[in-house]
């Protein structure tokens, strides 16, 4: 027990030292709460406790991240909705929130929050196993045209991002989206698996997600729907340059608090944000683990999820998936 | 050759080993505290890793997590609180043995077995790595959807002398596990509108009450002298009785071990399911399946190894090819990935020094068990001085504090509290909580794999057969379900 009380002493030292190494600003005086509303451990995770111990340094307070998960992300993004917009309580929001309000799941949507920043864009591609007969996009979609219904895709959820960025790109380039059956899965790692195990044969997907499989020579990427190739995989080619195609399509990640936030908070979290992303830890860390990181002011980023939302909102009516 | 005294020196540093020190105990800590997971230790010690190099970023997630699923454990036994998911399967077996005063027997099974599951798992995965992660490879929707519904069947074995109400238990278990939007089809069912029954029923809360809180329960209603002192008067040597455990269940011990590392290297089962499996097992091949459930060691025994030999079969996929094999490693190769240690069949051929040195960081850690967790229980053994009515107080706060934790929401202290009151009058009137605790834990799994199988097949029920794996589960599935009658038939008289 003595010795329980020793450790204790220790973790209150450590605990009263990391408190005062902070400037006495007015803003912030106590812990800051960053939600991240995906489960522990995954990318996003990641990406929202990298940003948090850095925030941390630079605002001189504890960030805590706080994992509020559940209801494909409904819960955790309407938690940072709903808190008191005092910069106590800010979140890394993700691109399901430009859907979710189409499924009527929620009445929030981008325009719900005060953004303050994105940090990271990570494009879908198509990808398929290493030994199948198409080599190319181009005769990917021909097979697809050739024999309605034979090829199955996964990779995510029904309705989930991966699966609107197939169909989209699939009705851009004039082919019924029903003629590739979608079968929902946990997780793109998931999909990957069946693929592998030759379940199915189409996963759209982002790099990084299929990277280890890519690299193990199991799978392989046909193109990428963005407007150049990925850093991780430079040699697979943009769907522009595969089947002349302008769709665009990918998840995104961005740091955001609740609406009417006090204008100076405002402005040191929109600058503790920036400087994080700035800083050569979370740049190294986003190169290591794969994800694109790209940069967007709060005003660029309000733009982006609205121009993101109305083309969700097109392409889930046309499939059939919104409400 | 070269490359193993490279990673011994890696490992010997002796910052890496204070590491290794110091995540253990952190894991001992939060393994024991019922409602914080192995997984959320992992996630927690995630930041701190960011700013160490490889191998000792690695040990820490290795050490810490070997810790945690053992010392989940201990409140198991001690309080019939599982400490972790993984604990759950014997959970009311180990507090039974500790109500008979055979506290020290248990706890010591449980470490001295977690150790020995551990240590084979790891036998395991640095031997047979590449070669499993194939056959891991080979499993898709239809096997997985056999495998779970073997896993389900277990229920029966589990809660075999009440059949029918353990059947209902189990049935209850597969409806909680509908509710929710986590479904194939992303469609909102039982949710009434609500955003956190959105989410689905949380599983931790749910165990945690359905195991401690109606415990406190039924102290709270029972009369008599009994409920204020535990049968334990003292509290003897934890290692005493282990050697002869071991020689009266070797094949167990083996079972277990080898059973749990198997399902660990699949992805998407992990030690959890390992356990409940193991416990199945143990029950249906033991001499003497009717002491299962008053307070048995033997279950224990297989699948206390079963859990942490699972534990290092998640890291076969994960190693090989990057497809986490659980919870824990889906972190964990986002740290391999930020230390430049790229899964893949690669990471055996660029650096092996590294890679050998977390092997030997697995059996450092499940060798470091036993004394580190020798102490844990030293120490937690003293719960058992503190009088009843003083400690079921404490338990309910210690409840809801665990279920607060897992999401950070209210909500979830209501659902701990509701499966305690459910749990205590359903064992009042003879249904078993086990099942309905497994029939959560694969609901979704069975529901998702069944579904995504006949989207697959457009319908078609033969397409569950016709995979050379698949079909053999299947059939294999079947014969376990018809045994029962045929055993019947054959041992009828004849006249």
């Amino acid at each position: 027990m003595r010795l329980t009380g020793r450790y204790l002493g220790a973790f209150g030292a450590a605990i009263l030292m990391l408190a005062s190494g902070g400037a006495l600003a007015d803003y912030p005086n106590r812990p800051i709460t960053f939600i991240v509303p995906w489960g522990a451990g995954g990318g996003t995770d990641a990406v929202g406790r990298m940003l948090a111990t850095l925030m941390e340094r630079d605002l001189g307070k504890p960030v805590n991240v706080m994992n509020r998960t559940g209801g494909n992300g409904v819960v955790g993004h309407a938690a940072i909705v709903g808190a008191r917009p005092d910069g106590y309580t800010i979140g890394l929001i993700t691109s399901e929130i430009g859907m979710m309000h189409h499924q009527g799941l929620t009445r929030i949507s981008g325009a719900s929050f005060t953004p303050l920043g994105l940090v990271n864009i990570d494009p879908a591609a198509i990808q398929v196993r290493a030994d199948a007969p198409y080599k190319s996009l181009g005769e990917l979609l021909a097979a697809v045209r050739a024999q309605p219904g034979k090829l199955k895709a996964s990779g995510t959820g029904h309705g989930g991002s991966w699966h609107l960025s197939l169909y989209g790109l699939l009705l851009e380039q004039k082919i019924d989206p029903s003629t590739v059956p979608f079968v929902p899965s946990a997780s793109n790692a998931a999909g990957l698996l069946d693929l592998v195990a030759d379940g199915v044969q189409i996963i759209p997907g982002s790099h990084p997600e299929a990277r280890a499989l890519m690299e193990a020579g199991k799978v392989r990427s046909l193109a990428i729907m963005a407007d150049k190739p990925s850093a991780l995989f430079p040699q697979v080619p943009t769907v522009k340059q595969a089947v002349g195609s302008t769709w665009i399509s990918g998840v995104w990640r961005g740091v955001a608090a609740p609406r009417k936030l006090p204008r100076d908070v405002e402005a040191r979290l929109r600058m503790a944000v920036k400087k994080a992303y700035e800083s050569q830890e979370f740049q190294t860390f986003m190169k290591e683990r794969g994800f694109g990181s790209q940069w967007m002011e709060p005003e660029a980023f309000a733009q982006f999820m609205a121009r993101e939302d109305a083309q969700l909102g097109k392409l889930m009516k046309t499939v059939g998936l919104a409400k | 050759m070269e490359s193993i005294a490279l990673a011994f020196s890696l490992v010997a540093d002796p910052y890496v080993l204070g590491v290794i020190l110091a995540s253990s105990l952190f894991g001992l800590f939060v393994g024991a505290i019922p409602g914080l997971t192995a997984t959320m230790a992992t996630a927690l010690l995630v930041p701190v890793t960011f700013f160490m190099p490889s191998v000792p970023a690695v040990a820490a997630i290795v050490s810490c997590t070997a810790m945690a699923i053992f010392s989940g454990d201990i409140p198991g036994a001690l309080l019939r609180m599982p400490g972790t998911p993984a604990s759950a399967a014997y959970t009311d077996e180990a507090y039974r043995m500790t109500r008979k005063g055979q506290a020290e027997l248990v706890l010591g099974a449980g470490l001295v077995f977690s150790a020995i599951g551990g240590l084979l798992g790891t036998l395991v995965l640095v031997t047979a790595a590449p070669a499993l992660a194939e056959v891991a490879l080979n499993f898709s929707s239809f096997e997985y959807f056999w495998l779970v519904l073997l896993g389900l069947t277990c229920a029966v074995f589990i809660a075999s002398d009440r059949p029918l109400k353990g059947f209902v238990s189990l049935l209850l278990g597969l409806l909680l596990a509908t509710i929710g939007l986590n479904n194939p089809a992303a469609h909102p069912r039982f949710t009434f509108g609500s955003d956190d029954l959105l989410g689905g029923i949380s599983f931790i809360p749910l165990m945690v009450g359905m195991f401690a809180v109606s415990e406190v329960l039924r102290f709270v209603v029972s009369t008599g002298e009994s409920r204020l002192t535990l049968a334990q008067e003292r509290f003897g040597n934890v290692f005493a009785g282990q050697w002869a455990l071991i020689r009266r269940y070797p094949l167990a011990i083996f079972r277990g071990s080898a059973v749990g590392t198997a399902i660990g290297a699949l992805p998407g089962a992990g030690a959890d399911i390992a356990a409940w499996i193991s416990y199945a097992i143990s029950k249906r091949f033991s001499k003497t399946p009717e002491k299962f459930g008053t307070g048995h060691v033997e279950g224990v025994v297989e699948s206390g190894a079963a859990n942490n030999g699972a534990l290092s079969g998640a890291w076969i996929p994960a190693l090989v090819f990057g497809i986490p094999g659980d919870s824990i490693t889906a972190i964990a190769i986002g740290v391999l990935y930020m230390k430049g240690m790229n899964p893949g069949p690669a990471i055996f051929l660029n650096n092996p020094e590294n890679i050998y040195a977390v092997f030997i960081v697995f059996f450092l850690a499940n060798l470091l068990m036993l004394p580190l967790g020798l102490l844990a229980i030293r120490l937690y053994k003293q719960i058992l001085r503190v009088p009843r009515q003083a400690l079921m107080p404490v338990i309910l706060a210690f409840c809801m504090v665990g279920s607060f934790a897992i999401n950070n929401t209210a909500f979830d202290i209501g659902v701990m509290l509701v499966a305690g009151v459910a749990a205590f009058f359903m064992e009042r009137n003879g249904f078993p909580i086990a099942p309905l605790i497994l029939g959560v834990v694969l609901g979704s799994m069975f529901e998702e794999n069944f579904a995504t199988s006949l989207i697959k097949a457009e319908g078609s029920w033969l397409a569950f057969f016709e995979r050379p794996i698949a079909g053999a589960l299947g059939v294999f599935t079947i014969l376990v379900w018809l045994s029962p009658f045929a055993l019947r038939i054959l041992r009828r008289p004849r006249p």
